[in-house]
This record gives C-alpha cells, structure tokens and sequence, in this order.
C-alpha cells in the first residue's frame, strides 16, 4: 500500500473496495502515514490515529464514524478524507484555528458531516485554517504556518490551506473546506487542486462556524472536478436546521460533457488589468479561453464598469468583517473556550478575546465593529450592501446570456510567506479580491488547475448563475480533461521516489 | 405616599411609558428546539443553539411568530408583510451569542392601542409597537461569582412598547393588568409574574402641569410585579419632584428599584448607552405574513376582557360585577354558558361572583380545574329556582362538588338531600308530630306564636332537615288551626 494514488478517482478507488483489492482500513493506514510523514506542511490540527485518541481530546476514526457501512453504499464508503476544522464533529477537537478554541470539543454535528458519516465516509483528521476562517495566507492559524508543498518560500493561500495541502499531498482524495470569500478557490488554484464553492445554501451551514454568513458556503477541494461534484452530492440539500438551505438536483448526473454552444464571458477590465500586473499568468489564462473554445464553447468579452469593481475588494472586507465581529461574539470563555480569568463577567470576556485572538483578527473586528457603529453604519454597512446588489445585478444580467463566466484564479502565483496581502492597496484594487463576487451573489463557482508558471500551480475559475451548480461543473470537467493538467501526479510520484 | 403623589399632581404631569415584557408560550424556544418551559432545575431546557455554540443556526419558530401576531392584532396594531429580525449586539453572558435576536425594523405590530376599564371610565393606551425577541438567562451575582441558569435564553420573548401616555401609577397597573388578560384571553402566555414572565421596565418623567414639553425621561429596567411598578413610579415621581422644586435638573438615566428597600438607584447613565448596532440576522429566511393567515389568525382571537365588561354593563349588571366576571377568560366563559343554559343574568352573576369565585379562592384553584362544568350549574340553580333544593343546600354540594369532582346534581341524590316539596308527605309527618307535642299545641293556641318555630323544628328533625322549611310552617298553622 505504500504508494498507493488517491488521485485516480473516487470512483475508482470505490470498486477496488468492492472488489476487496483494497480495504478501507488499508486507505485509512496511508492516509495516517503520509500525514505524519508529510507533518512537516503543518496541514492537520487533529489526526484521527490510535495517539489522539490517548489524549483523550478525540475519538479515533473508527469510532467517530461508528461502524463504516460496508463498501459499495456510496461512492465515499470507507474512504478517507480530510476536514476543515471550523466544522464541527462531536467528540472530536474543532477548534477553528482560533487559540480560544483550543480545547473545544463539540457534542454536535454539522449536516455536511452527518451526512458524509452516514456515506460511511472515513475521516481522518482536522485540517488547519486562517484563523477563523479569515485571511488567505495559510499562515495565522494558531498551531502555525501551513507549508506549500510546491515552494515552501510561498504561502499556500487560505483559508481552506491544510485542507489544499491535504489533498495536495496525496494525504487524502478529497477534503472539505468553507469559501467566503475564495477560500477554497484560492488555495486550490495555488496548490493545483480542484476547489468548488457550490451554491449558497446547496450545503446546510449548520455546525460550520460562521465567518461571515451571508456568503459563508461549505466546499469541496479534490482532485478532480467529478470527484469534488461526489463528494458535493453527499453534502447537499435542504437541511431544517439551515433555514436558507435548499434542494438542489443531483449533480454527478449532469456531467455529461455536453458544452457545445455553451456560450462563456470573460471580464475585459479583468484581463486588462492582469496583463499589466503578470503578463504570464495572463498568458495562461489567454490559453484557457482557447482551451474553452476548443471544447466547442463560444467565448466572449463583455465589460463590467471599472468603479464597480473596484468596489468589490472594499464591499467584501466591509460586509465579511461586520458580519464576523458579530458572528464571533461568542468567544468570550464564558461557556466554551478557553477562560481567562477576570473579576466580573466583563473581565473574563475582555481578556479571553484579548489573550485568545491574534492580531489580525482583532483587527478585522475593529474594523467590523466600526462599520456597524450606528453612526457609520449607513455610510459603510448598508452602501456596501447597496454596492454588493449592484455588482450581483450586473452579473445576473450577464449570466441571462451566458453560462458561465471564465475567470483567471488569481492575479499571480501563491505570493512568498512575507509578502502583506491582507492590505487594501489601490494599485491593482480590481485583481485583489474580484472571486468574491461568486459570494456575494451565492453563484457556484469551480477553479480548476491550468498549468505551471514559474514552478508553480495556476488555475481557472468558472463560476454560473446562482442554482446551476452541475452547470458550472459540466463546463470544468470538460475544460480539465482538455487542459489536461499533469503536474501534480508527477510531483507527487517524484515526492514518493 | 398618597398625599405626597396627590402633592406632586397639583404641581406636575407625571408622563410614563411602559415596556412590557411577556415570554410566549410555546413547545419550544423561538429560534431552537429546546424547549421552552418554566422549570426551577437550572439549565434543564437547553440546546446547543440557546448556548451559542459555534456553528449553531437560528430557525425562525412560527408558532411564536403566530401568537405575536395574534397578539399584535389584540392590540389592534398594523402587521408587517413579512417577518425579520435583527441582531442587537451587546456583550453580557445572559446572552450566549452576544446578540439577541430582535425586531428592529419591521416589528410584528406598530401604531396599535389598548382601551383599559379604569374606574372613573375607560381609557386608550397608544401601543408604539411589539415585537417579537429572545429571552435572556437568569443571572444570580454572588461576592465572588456569578450563576447563569440559561433555561429562559432564547425563549420567544414578546416586548410591548407604549406610547408616553400614561399619567399615574393606577393607570400603569391597569394597563398592566388589561394587557396580562389579553395574553391570557388569546391563550399565548401564561403570564405569571412569580416565574418571571411578564416583567416591565418603567420610563417616567415629570413636567409642569399643562406643559407640552415632556421631561427628562428616567428609565427603571426589569420591575417584576405589578406592586412593585406602582412602588417605583410612585418612589421616583418623588425623587424627581423634590429635584425639580429645589431647582436642579434631572440626568436622562437608567435606575435600578430596590422593592426591598423602595427607592430607585443609577444603574448608568444615558453617556454610558450601548450603541447595539443592529442589522439584519442573515442567517433567517423572511417569513411571508400573507393576508389569508392574518384573517385566519384574527378569528382565532376571542372576545377581549374590554368588548365583555361592555356587554355585561349592557345586559345589565353592575361596572363592578362586569369586571370580575370578565377578569378571566375562563370564568367570563363559564358565566356566559350560563347565561345560555338558560339562567337570567342576574342570577348567574350572583352565583360566580358571590358563590364560585369564593370557592374556588378558598379552595386554590382555576375555573379550568373543575369537574362542575357550566351544564351541571345551570341544572343546580334551576333546582333551587324549583324549589327542589334550598339556596344553601345548593350552596353546600357545590362547594363538595367541586373539592371532591363531583356532579352536584348526582350528589344531592347521593346525599338524599333533595327537599321534600310533597304537600301530602309533609302532611303527614306534621300530623305525627302535632299528636306527639299535645302540651305545644296547646301553648299556640293559646297564643304562644314562638313556639311554631319548635314544632316547625321537630318535623325538619324528623326529615333530616328535607322538608321544605317555607310549606311545613303553613301546613303546621294549618293543620293546627283545623284540629
């Protein structure tokens, strides 16, 4: 079982646990091994191996997905996988990152978990995140940086990074991430995985922590777009407990192929914009469009007004921000969390949040707590909103005539561990955060890799109108297959020699 | 204190505004599962979601959404096409989350009023609005720490907001007690101050008698019973006109009252107000408030404590016996049967006014709780009407019916107490007794009247007190004078 490829497919991998020339605990044991092996990439807060299980703090993966159901039930019976930790699993460690959660151990599930369990899908640890799922860097989780495997000099982009890594690694087939902003795209393009952010709501969001919730989605990073729509299709549908969930229709169904008179736009201020700021990266993506036209799609350009987007950075941070002060009011140690001791019950809030946050968090809680201030709150909360009915209006008008808009994934490579992204600057604002508009919109979007430049993973996004999830996903599996990236199965068959 | 209020009257306008909160009753808290009960086990209704776990989601509880309707509607207020709440962000540990659900923007009732019977007429609260929220927990404060008991947090929490309209403390508690009675007359509250479920916070301000210009207004937070709203308005209409004569000037505060010792105290003033920064809860579907559940939901609301006491007035009865008997649904309902089966309206009053309510009172318990129902009444009273038993016959088995569950009619049977009205059969004890009291008979009709009273005496003995006391005196005259 040494070398064994989890890149081969979901399915494939299924009928060799049917046909008994695998068994789940077989994959379980290299999941675990290579994890361990590969721990250097900080990717896992948690792994789910005989050792956790001393520790008293988690369940060993046998436990936590009780008896497995035997092979064949679904697709993902006994395979393993790999979860974000800002979703919650009973019994087991879910500590989102954040320092304040450290010890917190929850006594529910998510849906999106139950539901994978119920598949009798294996998982095997809890992965590392940006701090409560904020930041794209890979870099501020509490237990440390999360290392890209393709240049370790790099970031590996967030916040899903140690579920890219995961997967990245060969560690596992598949994990789940959450995306509010990019932060299953971005990683994923960064670390040549496929990254989808499905629908808001196709995923019930109860049990995942929130960030920011008008936008916070449940994802799927994988190895290929069929995979990722697998898994998707375990996770999804409407769930009680999520009042804004709803019931899409199967998505593995609708991969036929079929994309011929498909019509895609591509964003001129975009392209304007990344030729001057990366002339390769722009090169790739050129490559892409005609990869689309190959596959029989018709691709063209459409405008979308400049002021408009350069909103679209500060419209997020604004929005995301708000929401995430609020959302995260709960971290004061008062009844889960580690407790600061205080004299009054004030005092304990204020040094929990003081002593448990980093900097950086703390700093988008200023900021959201400003936005929100009865005094600032129509010029910045509620403009922003206005901004972010625009913007969603103009790409529903576009999406009445298209299927699908082709994006490049980012505005460069993963940038190095000490380059600040986190900072609005006015230089390139349009390239900045322009895959959040897949979220303020609540459109399914999918970045798939497109090739390598400058040693490292590029990819290309398409995102569809709201609802056509197997759309934007039929449109990808038949760009992948024609793009045909192969440079993660060779890095990772030189990474085993 | 009375003189000192009566003083302060002839002087200044005392202004108040109430804001009443009442928990709604329901199977469950207004955004979770958990259950929404008064329990005195500490922290035994909760959920992950009334804890504020991460990852926990609201979901909107329509049962609470139809009785604050319901509600909203009593109060005859304007309803909103849909339902939303806000997050009201404040940091306390009454409240897991660190916001509580609200309605800001859109309550379930705006512009709305409440007519209160008061006694020298009726009276017409402006209802500002109410909304719909979630409860808060319990906090007990100790030396050295504090206990959180979470069973109330989360609870569909209803908030009546009054216009300032109010100008004493009587019409505050009247208000108070109409608008408790329309909770209970709808059957969406239990109300009962003792568990904390209805509590008021008290705005009050004072201003030179006839002056337009309102005061700076005072607000006193979480008064729990209707005693001690009077005790406060009174407490700090004093406060307030000793300040204003001496001619210092108020500070628009909040004020803690101390029931114990009877006096307000600051709490903060309004320098310290919590900015809340309300904004729309993202996480909840808006619920449609279409025109059909609106009609649907107004049927269902019976006719109010107000609209009854008019209607007795009208049938007759006395401002004073209207008011009781409307005071509870149950009991207005119970004498309204009645009245239907047939008893005239008088007499009905007369028997749950001055007869039912005292049994029920000295024995504990509600209208609801009885096994006599209204169709078992009305046949007790036709008996008495019938002369088949005496008043206080009737009295004393409808007491015992309703200790023991008893139908009062089976129990007269029971008991052999039912009167003996047959002429023949008083008759013909009479007689037994004329010839055994020869020497009495005798007495009378040598004009000793009193001593009818002795003979009448003897043929009730002989009866175990069932002849019909009126017909045996004449028959004993009778049959005397004939002898």
């Amino acid at each position: 079982m040494g070398d064994y490829d989890f890149g081969k497919g979901l399915k494939k991998i299924s009928e060799e646990l049917i046909s008994g020339e695998v068994t789940s605990e077989e994959l379980v044991e290299v999941s675990l091994r290579r994890a361990k092996e590969f721990e250097k990439y900080g990717a896992f807060v948690t792994l789910l191996d005989d050792e956790s299980d001393k520790k008293g703090l988690t369940a060993s993966a046998e436990e936590t997905s009780s008896t497995p159901p035997e092979a064949g039930k679904s697709v993902l019976t006994g395979i393993p996988y790999a979860m974000k930790d800002n979703v919650s699993t009973t019994g087991v460690l879910t500590t989102g990152s954040c320092n304040i959660l450290r010890d917190y151990v929850p006594i529910f599930d998510a849906t999106c978990y139950r539901k994978l369990s119920e598949a009798g899908a294996v998982m095997v640890g809890k992965t590392v995140l940006d701090e409560l799922a904020m930041g794209g860097s890979g870099l501020t989780g509490y237990t440390g940086p999360v290392v890209n495997p393709w240049d370790e000099t790099r970031q590996t982009g967030g916040s899903s990074a140690g579920s890219a890594v995961a997967v990245a690694l060969g560690v596992v087939p598949y994990a789940i991430g959450t995306d509010t902003g990019d932060s299953i795209r971005n990683p994923a393009g960064n670390l040549g995985v496929v990254g989808y952010k499905p629908t808001y709501g196709m995923i019930s969001r109860w049990g995942v922590f929130a960030f920011a919730s008008s936008m916070d989605t449940v994802g799927v990073l994988a190895r290929s777009v069929r995979d990722a729509a697998i898994v998707a299709d375990t996770m999804r549908g409407r769930d009680e407990l999520d009042m804004t969930s709803y019931d899409s229709g199967e998505l593995v169904d609708g991969l036929d192929g079929d994309v011929k008179g498909k019509k895609l736009f591509v964003v001129k201020e975009l392209a304007e914009e990344l030729k001057e700021h990366s002339l390769d990266i722009y090169e790739n993506y050129l490559e892409t469009i005609e990869v689309a036209r190959k596959a029989g799609m018709e691709v063209l350009e459409e405008s979308v007004d400049r002021e408009l987007l350069k909103c679209v950075c500060g419209v997020y941070f604004a929005i995301s921000c708000a929401e995430a002060t609020s959302n995260n009011s709960n971290l004061t140690g008062v009844i889960f969390g580690v407790r600061e001791d205080g004299a009054t019950p004030d005092e304990v809030m204020i040094n929990t949040r003081t002593k448990g946050f980093s900097e950086f968090v703390k700093k988008r809680f200023v900021l959201g707590s400003y936005i929100l201030q009865a005094e600032n709150q129509e010029k910045l909360f509620k403009n922003a909103q206005r901004v972010r009915r625009l913007v969603v209006d103009r790409f529903n008008e576009l999406f009445e005539k298209y299927d699908g808009w082709l994006a490049p994934n980012a505005m460069g490579i993963a940038p190095k561990i000490d380059e600040e992204v986190d900072r609005l600057s006015n230089s390139y604002l349009i390239l900045s955060q322009y895959l959040a508009i897949a979220n303020f919109g609540g459109f399914p979007s999918v970045t798939i890799p497109s090739g390598v430049v400058r040693n490292n993973p590029v990819g290309v996004n398409i995102t569809a109108k709201a609802k056509d999830d197997a759309g934007a996903l039929n449109i990808a599996v038949v760009m992948e297959k024609v793009i045909g990236f192969k440079a993660l199965d060779e890095k990772l068959e030189e990474m085993s020699r | 204190m009375k003189n000192a209020i009566k003083d302060i009257t002839k002087e200044f306008d005392i202004v108040i505004g109430l804001e009443v909160h009442c928990v709604l009753t329901t199977k469950s808290k207004n955004f979770s599962g958990a259950r929404n009960e008064f329990t005195s086990e500490a922290n035994a209704n909760i959920s992950e979601v009334c804890l504020g776990f991460p990852g926990t989601l609201p979901v909107v509880n329509k049962e609470a959404v139809r009785k604050a309707l319901m509600a909203a509607l009593a109060m005859n207020c304007k309803t909103p096409n849909e339902i939303v709440f806000d997050r009201k962000n404040y940091y306390y540990p009454d409240v897991p989350k660190n916001y509580q659900l609200t309605q800001a923007t859109k309550p379930v009732g705006v512009d709305g009023y409440v007519m209160v019977v008061m006694k020298d007429g009726d009276k017409r609260i402006g209802i500002h609005d109410t909304h719909l929220e979630e409860d808060a927990a319990a906090m007990d404060h100790f030396k050295d720490y504090s206990l959180i008991d979470y069973n109330r947090a989360g609870g569909p929490l209803l908030e009546t907001v009054t216009t300032p309209c109010i100008y004493s403390a009587d019409e505050a508690v009247a208000f108070l007690e109409t608008l408790r009675s329309i909770f209970l007359y709808c059957g969406i509250a239990e109300a009962d101050p003792k568990k904390g479920q209805i509590r008021c916070d008290v705005n009050i301000s004072l201003k030179p008698k006839g002056s337009e210009i309102l005061g700076t207004r005072v607000e006193m937070k979480n008064i729990n019973s209707f005693t001690n709203v009077r005790m406060a308005i009174e407490s700090e209409a004093v406060r307030q006109a000793d300040i204003l004569r001496k001619g210092g000037e108020l500070t628009q505060e909040t004020r803690r009252f101390d029931d114990v010792k009877g006096k307000t105290f600051s709490m903060r003033s309004k320098a310290d107000a919590v900015d809340y920064k309300y904004y729309l809860e993202p996480n909840l579907v808006p619920v449609k408030v279409s025109d059909e559940w609106i009609s649907e939901i107004r049927d269902e609301i019976p006719m109010l404590q107000f609209e009854r006491i008019e209607k007795y007035i009208e049938w007759g009865l006395s401002r004073g016996d209207a008011i009781v008997l409307a005071r509870e649904k149950g009991v207005a309902d119970y004498f309204e049967d009645i009245v239907s089966g047939g008893v005239t309206v008088s007499v009905a009053a007369n028997w749950i006014v001055e007869v039912m309510l005292g049994y029920l009172a000295k024995l504990g318990l509600e209208i609801g709780d009885i096994s006599v129902k209204s169709g078992m009444l009305v046949e007790l009273i036709s008996m008495v009407e019938s002369g088949k038993v005496s008043r206080n016959q009737a009295k004393d088995v409808l007491e015992i019916a309703i200790e023991k569950s008893e139908d009062p009619v089976k129990l007269i049977d029971k008991m052999g107490m039912s009167q003996i009205s047959d002429d023949e059969e008083i008759r013909n004890i009479v007689r037994e007794v004329l010839k055994e009291q020869v020497a009495s008979v005798e007495q009378y009709r040598g004009g000793d009247e009193k001593v009818l009273n002795f003979l009448v005496g003897q043929v009730m003995r002989k009866t175990g007190g069932k002849a019909n006391p009126g017909m045996t005196r004449g028959i004993v005259v009778e049959e005397i004078t004939k002898g």
